[in-house]
């Protein structure tokens, strides 16, 4: 207990002091997971859209297969990735192993299926009045999906949110793919391996704890945003 | 005035149709937005492509022991490295089996390990073009200070059989790692298969591994430097800490440039240079801890 209690006042000494290291890793993570999510919202916000409005042979399967890969570990991702992107790989011409951009690919990976899913469903939930309305109402095919992403808003703000929250605390990706390199692809959740491996616990746990205060002050700011936005 | 009750369902459907016709107002709007959207992407794409080329075609890539880097050692050098031979360094720290892999494959530039035997074979196999042990340090065997087995006073094989006789709790590293292929050989030296009850893989590295036998009291294998750090964290005690199977010796490879074009075997060839000079020999005699050196080279060290 004592160790949790050293890691708070570490954690406050760490933010105050501005340890560089700490400022450096806490930066790369908002970073490569806001772009990774962004990139996967993009993404996955047409797909997910597409799923839920329109009928081809083989939609259930491929809903059910985004469905499954919401729990696909991210080691696994990350072994994959690190299989695509090794010197030696499929992708090694673009030189993305060990490199933030290499770890922003596998999040997207790993958003991609949340957003999908979560998508689909907050859209396929909707009364099904409203398409039909906006039909009548003679809505061009852009104005009818703006339509349902105004109407399942909050669908996605939270398959944003989760997608995010998972990028931002998970370690498998950045640890294969980006391989904790110091100042270049260092995480908030990689440096907290680290720091435990070299039996720095406080430390260990402050930088825990500074993830935890940046995870939850990104999802009040989503949250409010996403409410200003209802007005 | 007319009082229009409205049930839930078609209180939504009207919102719907009064947000639809916003919408269609705001349509411009929302294109805009997308186009935004579509060329924020295609700026961090082409980003993502202009990033590439000044990172890895002057970067050397180290594959290294954890050892080494979380004792610091390997900071202080590089440091000193830098300041001759301007350089962006990456340091990927590993086990020695890994790392040793991560060069096979052509991942890496520069390997430092420490399991002379697997060393010999990657060599022999044309995986290396340089070899060179450059520091040592000791293995040691630690357990609880009351040494429930009595292994103090013995030679390392005799304290591994006699912790297996009496099924005692031992931890093994069981991660391929330097000390762990050392400790298996140390098994085999004596003729002995780790295969009693109380043995244990925890599949981590040496620090989490002293952990988990500090918990468990349990006797395991660790290296100096590892155990050095850990000395004022944990109630284990080295017992067993002569003998020339202990022996730790610290090699640096250069990894085979024929393996593909990437290999930055010129950089890779200076920092060689570099750990196996008296300056760099200098560093690691001085490098110590709890004022110990943790290492000591296999260079003489050069004289102020």
């Amino acid at each position: 207990m004592e160790m949790i209690l050293a890691g708070i006042r570490e954690a406050i000494h760490l933010l105050i002091s501005g340890d560089p290291l700490v400022w450096d890793a806490a930066w790369r993570s908002i970073w490569v997971s806001s772009t990774a999510v962004f990139i996967a919202t993009i993404l996955g916000v047409s797909i997910g859209t597409f799923l839920a409005r329109h009928r081809f042979p083989g939609k259930s399967l491929v809903v059910t297969l985004f469905r499954g890969a919401m729990g696909v570990p991210t080691v696994l991702i990350g072994l994959i990735g690190y299989a695509l992107l090794a010197r030696q790989g499929p992708l090694g011409i673009l030189e993305l192993l060990y490199t933030s951009w290499g770890i922003v690919l596998g999040e997207v990976l790993l958003a991609l299926p949340i957003i999908v899913s979560l998508t689909h469903g907050g859209i396929k939930n909707l009364d099904q009045r409203i398409p039909e309305t906006a039909l009548m109402l003679g809505a061009r095919p852009l104005q009818r999906w703006s339509t349902y992403l105004s109407e399942a808003r909050l669908a996605i703000t939270l398959a944003i949110l989760t997608a995010f929250a998972r990028c931002f605390t998970e370690l498998g990706i950045a640890m294969m793919v980006g391989g904790n390199l110091k100042l270049k692809t260092r995480t908030l959740s990689t440096s907290t391996t680290l720091e435990t491996a070299r039996g720095e616990f406080p430390r260990a746990v402050a930088m825990s704890l500074i993830l935890l205060l940046i995870a939850i002050l990104i999802t009040v700011v989503i949250a409010w945003a996403s409410r200003e936005e209802r007005e | 005035m007319m009082h229009l009750k409205l049930d839930a369902k078609q209180e939504r459907t009207a919102s719907a149709i009064g947000s639809i016709r916003q919408h269609m107002q705001t349509t411009n709007m929302l294109k805009k937005m997308l186009l935004f959207g579509g060329l924020t992407t295609v700026c961090l794409c082409l980003v993502a492509c202009s990033k590439q080329p000044d990172l890895p075609s002057k970067s050397l890539r180290i594959a290294t022991t954890t050892s080494t880097r979380d004792s610091g050692l390997l900071d202080e050098l590089l440091s000193v490295f830098i300041q001759d031979t301007p350089c962006d360094i990456s340091v990927i720290a590993v086990g020695t089996g890994a790392a040793l892999k991560l060069g096979e494959q052509g991942e890496a530039d520069l390997l430092i390990v420490h399991a002379p035997n697997s060393e010999q074979q990657f060599m022999s196999a044309k995986h290396g073009l340089r070899h060179a042990p450059f520091m040592k340090n000791e293995f040691i065997i630690l357990g609880p200070s009351a040494d429930p087995v009595n292994i103090r006073q013995l030679s390392p094989g005799e304290a591994l059989q006699q912790i297996a006789a009496e099924n005692h709790s031992f931890i093994s590293r069981g991660d391929d790692s330097g000390t762990h292929k050392r400790e298996l050989e140390l098994w085999e030296d004596v003729k002995q298969h780790p295969d009693f009850e109380a043995y244990h893989e925890s599949g981590q590295g040496m620090g989490n591994t002293l952990i988990i036998a500090n918990q468990l009291q349990a006797y395991t294998l660790s290296d100096m430097a590892t155990y050095l750090r850990f000395r004022d964290k944990i109630d284990l005690v080295p017992l067993v800490t002569n003998g020339s199977s202990l022996e730790n010796r610290y090699s640096v490879i250069t990894v085979n440039p024929a393996k593909n074009d990437k290999i930055n075997s010129e950089t890779a060839r200076q920092f060689f240079t570099f750990l196996t000079s008296s300056k760099a020999a200098e560093i690691i005699a001085d490098y110590q801890l709890h004022e110990t050196a943790l290492f000591t080279p296999l260079v003489t060290p050069q004289t102020p």
